[in-house]
């Protein structure tokens, strides 16, 4: 992974090259996107080779996955077209149980034989693992479904939207953002589809067609002669859309605190209007003022408290971590069995609700069946600052003392074996009115962040450093200024206690993240996080600039 | 069998090139097959097996390309792909930096398959989880391990006549050990091209060691300390010093590269004259195809010499630009080190702290490499040349550029995630705060 790092960090500049591989699959032209793939009935045949194959091979489970997966990216920088990228991803994952044993196996030769073929290596591995497997998988029990389906109810498919639409739209952004000052910009639209199609011997056949999006863009601004230069991300989110996420609609616009010109984008984005302020912010940054190291009161938005929901929520409470089956890769969790069984660890603060959910509409979580075949719904994690549960899947569930799965496995394609997955994770609004300007209004000495910037956290998910994309003092209730080389660093369980506010519904936001990285072979997936914009008290904020 | 010989990878790729009518074509054909097993809790959790192959084609028309692939290499096959990706290379945005395909190469021969590697078993890959979980038992710990083993091949031709073939093997490994009271872990981690280089047992017993003597961490104040880096610590800044090699980004002034008033620091001495970093396709115990993805010659390169920049990497376009040589991006990593063993330098320290690996790493100021992280599995306070304790784990806000201007002494070089790294001994390297992570 870390040679890795050192190469493909080489040759950033190149967007592609920071691209998952694994999302990557193979290339086709725009046109290609729009023919339909297998019908569900000759799906249904080619799941029951495999569902039958492995039965007769000995497995006492067996579930096919066949996936088609389509991808379309388009990259640009300035009045230039990068890349534009299409492909096409098509094959069949078969995962067995064998004498007690999980077996994968997964090929794109998505005939009779060649699934018979992996079948036969998914319950030979199975059986030579079960050799030294030290207690048998247990699967919670699931209801067949029958024949189902679910789609992402999205108003615009991005295959539809001719390629020559997406350029013109992030080459206008450049130029705003060039004529309003940017020296380099780079902007990107990532959009995906999954057709997957779930059989399993527990008798579900479940057609599911997904969509999401994500546009980004990166604005630079250079002083030559001071040797700086500052880049300001697009605030846009990764979004369980279609292309309509693109449309621009004021009617989705939230404005931000009064002084900063930010402007919050629900299920509708202006990557133009972003794209001109992010330039003007830029150059502002170039000369706004060092943050003092010291202790802040935080007022988060919810673009950039996403991401921390993320790492101090979302991730501890995956129940495969608790258990240590990520201790080689992610970590385990500070988050223990013990501390939930109590029924009174306080997580957070009184006021805070963290809720997991794979059915938020607009949400990257969201689907109708998880994986194996689970319906998918919303559950507690926190309520009332108490941590009340953990995200488990079928073979897990068992172990906290519950029978019935969440719903939140997932595997990024045909070729990975599905497993534990982080749902979208959100905090509850607050309950009484309450607006941004009024929560900057009771702050004597703050700090305003939105936006993601770099995150760290450590591998049982207590100690961890943040940034975010741009920063605003505030002094006396007022926002005063941009502020520079701002991180803060806390606990978790400290940081959410110190959570004495959140704004209202109507201020309400998703945030995600859009290649979520977890498992050996690592496989990405999609999560959103919602909140309103919340404030903490008394976080360590220290400078991070240096001089070299 | 996804895995095709030079001579049958040739003739697939002269069959689809003899269907190419645009202004030139290039195919890349490649395919790997690998195999996985996954462990924790002392026991299998997940394993599996992939097959992948598949050829790419790039058709351009002036500097309008694009490309198109196919799994499937019959006849038909090959001629449906390279139409498809003359018709949308007919129909794509003209790309002014496109610098078309490169005429035929010369390539060094890789030295980078072993048969043994290729031939790993299901039954091999079950007794090396075996051998991280019975002695981890034994010994009231538990191990959760990863080896994924994999061979591979990938070869290019073009209408210009270049022609490239190379043959890969690789096995890595990695098992995380905790103690079972929770307070100790320790973490190994090996990669090699040729299996029989690799003893899962030996590598599991450090593991083992480092998760019973890091039991009962004290905690010490946060501040700068003198450090011993492990290479598997040290690799993840060195490797982010990589980002700043792009000499496009250093031209337009925002990298590290990039110089105050303009220019780059190429020749610059950026750190302590005894650091030499650089590139080798051919080193033996670390090597890569000889070709990139373009079908450029892969030689040894010079990045950093006696603490100087040499060499910055130069994509096509931006050579051309600068009326330079393009110089491809460093396929490996090698630093050079010294004659100092781990016990050596811990000798040698009067007080300090040794650092298995660092985790986490994100970049906070690109302007100065500022990067932050966390100790991780095995962390020891040394006092007057011995290991005194286990420490709690750190979080570190720290400059590659600033370790390798404080370092004290280099070690000796250890194999790690394919390339070459040194074991070495810091000072003042910049802790910022604790962490109860173990």
């Amino acid at each position: 992974m870390k040679r890795r790092n050192f190469i493909q960090t080489a040759g950033l500049g190149a967007g592609a090259l920071m691209m998952p591989s694994l999302l990557m699959g193979n290339n086709i032209s725009a046109e290609a996107l729009l023919t339909p793939g297998l019908d569900v009935a000759a799906k249904k045949v080619l799941a029951d080779v495999a569902l039958n194959s492995a039965r007769s091979m000995g497995a006492t489970y067996a579930d096919a996955r066949i996936g088609r997966y389509l991808n379309q990216y388009v990259f640009t920088r300035e009045d230039k077209v990068q890349n534009v990228v299409n492909t096409e991803s098509f094959g069949i994952g078969i995962r067995v149980i064998a004498n007690g044993t999980w077996g994968f196996a997964s090929t794109n030769d998505v005939s009779p034989d060649g699934i018979k073929k992996a079948t036969g290596q998914a319950v030979a591995i199975a059986k030579a693992n079960s050799k030294i497997q030290k207690v048998p998988v247990v699967l919670a029990p699931v209801k067949s479904h029958g024949e189902v389906s679910w789609k992402t109810p999205i108003k615009k498919d991005f295959k539809d939207v001719p390629v020559r639409e997406k350029v013109d739209l992030l080459l206008s952004a450049n130029s705003a953002a060039m004529e309003n000052g940017a020296n380099f910009v780079n902007s990107a639209l990532f959009m995906v589809n999954e057709q997957k199609y779930f059989a399993s011997t527990d008798g579900s056949y479940i057609d599911q067609d997904v969509h999401r999006i994500w546009p980004t863009i990166g604005v630079t601004a250079i002083d030559r002669s001071a040797g700086k230069f500052k880049s300001r991300q697009g605030l846009s989110a990764p979004m369980g859309l279609g292309y309509e996420y693109m449309d621009g609609l004021d009617s989705e616009k939230i404005a931000g605190p009064k002084g900063t010109g930010l402007i919050g984008y629900r299920n509708s984005y202006d990557i133009i209007e972003d794209a001109t302020l992010a330039a003007k912010q830029a150059k502002e940054m170039l000369t706004a003022k060092s943050v003092d190291a010291g202790k802040y009161d935080l007022v988060l938005d919810p673009n950039h408290l996403g991401l921390t929901i993320h790492e101090s929520v979302g991730h501890p409470l995956e129940l495969d971590r608790v258990l240590g089956y990520e201790a080689n890769y992610a970590g385990t969790s500070f988050a223990t069995l013990d501390k939930w069984k109590s029924g009174n660890f306080k997580y957070g603060s009184d006021i805070v609700n963290l809720v997991a959910d794979k059915t938020y509409p607009g949400s990257l979580g969201a689907v109708g069946y998880d994986d194996e075949g689970v319906k998918t719904k919303q559950w507690d994690l926190v309520r009332n600052g108490v941590l009340k549960n953990y995200q488990a899947i079928r073979d897990q569930v068992h172990m906290i003392d519950q029978n019935e799965s969440h719903g939140c496995c997932y595997s990024q394609s045909w070729n990975d074996v599905q497993f534990q997955r982080m749902p979208n994770v959100s905090l509850e609004p607050g309950k009484d009115k309450y607006s941004v300007d009024d929560m900057i209004k009771d702050v004597e000495k703050g700090i305003y962040i939105a936006g993601r910037g770099s995150y760290s956290i450590d591998q049982q998910r207590y100690n961890f450093q943040f940034g975010g994309t741009v920063f605003y003092e505030i002094k006396d209730g007022k926002i005063v200024g941009m502020l520079d080389d701002v991180a803060y660093q806390s606990n978790t369980q400290e940081f959410w206690n110190s959570c004495t506010k959140i704004c209202d519904e109507s201020d309400y936001r998703i945030f995600g993240s859009f290649f979520d990285g977890k498992g050996q072979p690592s496989q990405v997936s999609a999560v959103s996080h919602g909140s309103s914009t919340t404030r903490f008290n008394d976080v360590n904020v220290i400078n991070t600039g240096r001089s070299i | 069998m996804a895995i095709y010989t030079k001579e049958e990878a040739r003739q697939i790729m002269e069959k689809a090139l003899s269907y190419s009518t645009a202004d030139a074509c290039e195919v890349n054909l490649g395919g790997s097959e690998s195999g996985n097993i996954r462990y924790a809790r002392n026991t299998v959790s997940t394993a599996g097996h992939r097959s992948n192959q598949n050829l790419v084609v790039q058709s351009n028309y002036g500097n309008k390309y694009a490309t198109a692939t196919i799994d499937e290499f019959d006849d038909e096959s090959l001629k449906k792909v390279v139409k498809r990706s003359e018709e949308l290379a007919k129909i794509s945005p003209e790309n002014p930096e496109f610098m078309g395909i490169l005429g035929p190469q010369s390539y060094d021969e890789s030295v980078t398959h072993i048969d043994a590697t290729a031939n790993i078993s299901p039954e091999y890959r079950a007794e090396v989880a075996n051998s991280s979980i019975e002695p981890a038992a034994a010994k009231d710990v538990t191990a959760a391990g990863f080896m994924n083993d994999s061979a591979g091949f990938s070869a290019m031709m073009n209408t210009k006549g270049l022609f490239a073939y190379n043959k890969s093997t690789d096995i890595s490994f990695t098992v995380t050990m905790r103690s079972n009271d929770g307070t100790g872990s320790g973490w190994v981690t090996r990669d090699f091209n040729d299996v029989s280089k690799f003893n899962a047992a030996k590598a599991s017993q450090i593991a083992i060691d480092k998760a019973i003597m890091s039991r009962e961490a004290k905690a010490i104040e946060p501040g700068k300390y003198t450090v011993i880096l492990e290479p598997a610590a040290s690799i993840g800044l060195l490797g982010r010093i990589g980002g700043a090699l792009n000499a496009r980004t250093a031209d337009e002034g925002r990298s590290f590269m990039s110089k105050e008033g303009g220019g780059t620091k190429l020749g610059e001495k950026i750190v302590d004259e005894r650091v030499n970093i650089w590139s080798d396709p051919l080193h033996k115990d670390v090597p890569t195809a000889t070709w990139n993805g373009e079908g450029m010659p892969l030689k040894k390169t010079s990045w950093i010499e006696n603490g100087a920049v040499k060499n910055l990497a130069y994509g096509r376009f931006w050579a051309k630009e600068k009326g330079v040589d393009a110089v491809p991006f460093p396929p490996n990593v090698i630093m050079e080190g010294g004659d100092a063993s781990l016990e050596d330098l811990i000798k040698s320290t009067k007080k300090g702290i040794l650092v298995t690996r660092l985790w986490y790493i994100r970049g906070v100021d690109p302007q100065t490499l500022l990067f932050t992280g966390l100790t991780r599995d095995g962390t020891f306070y040394i006092e007057n040349g011995k290991i005194k304790h286990p420490v709690k784990n750190f979080r570190f806000n720290e400059s590659p550029i600033i370790m390798l201007n404080n370092l004290e002494t280099l070690g000796q070089q250890v194999r790690i995630d394919g390339s070459l790294i040194p074991y070495m001994k810091v000072r003042d390297f910049t802790f910022t705060s604790l962490s109860d992570a173990v």
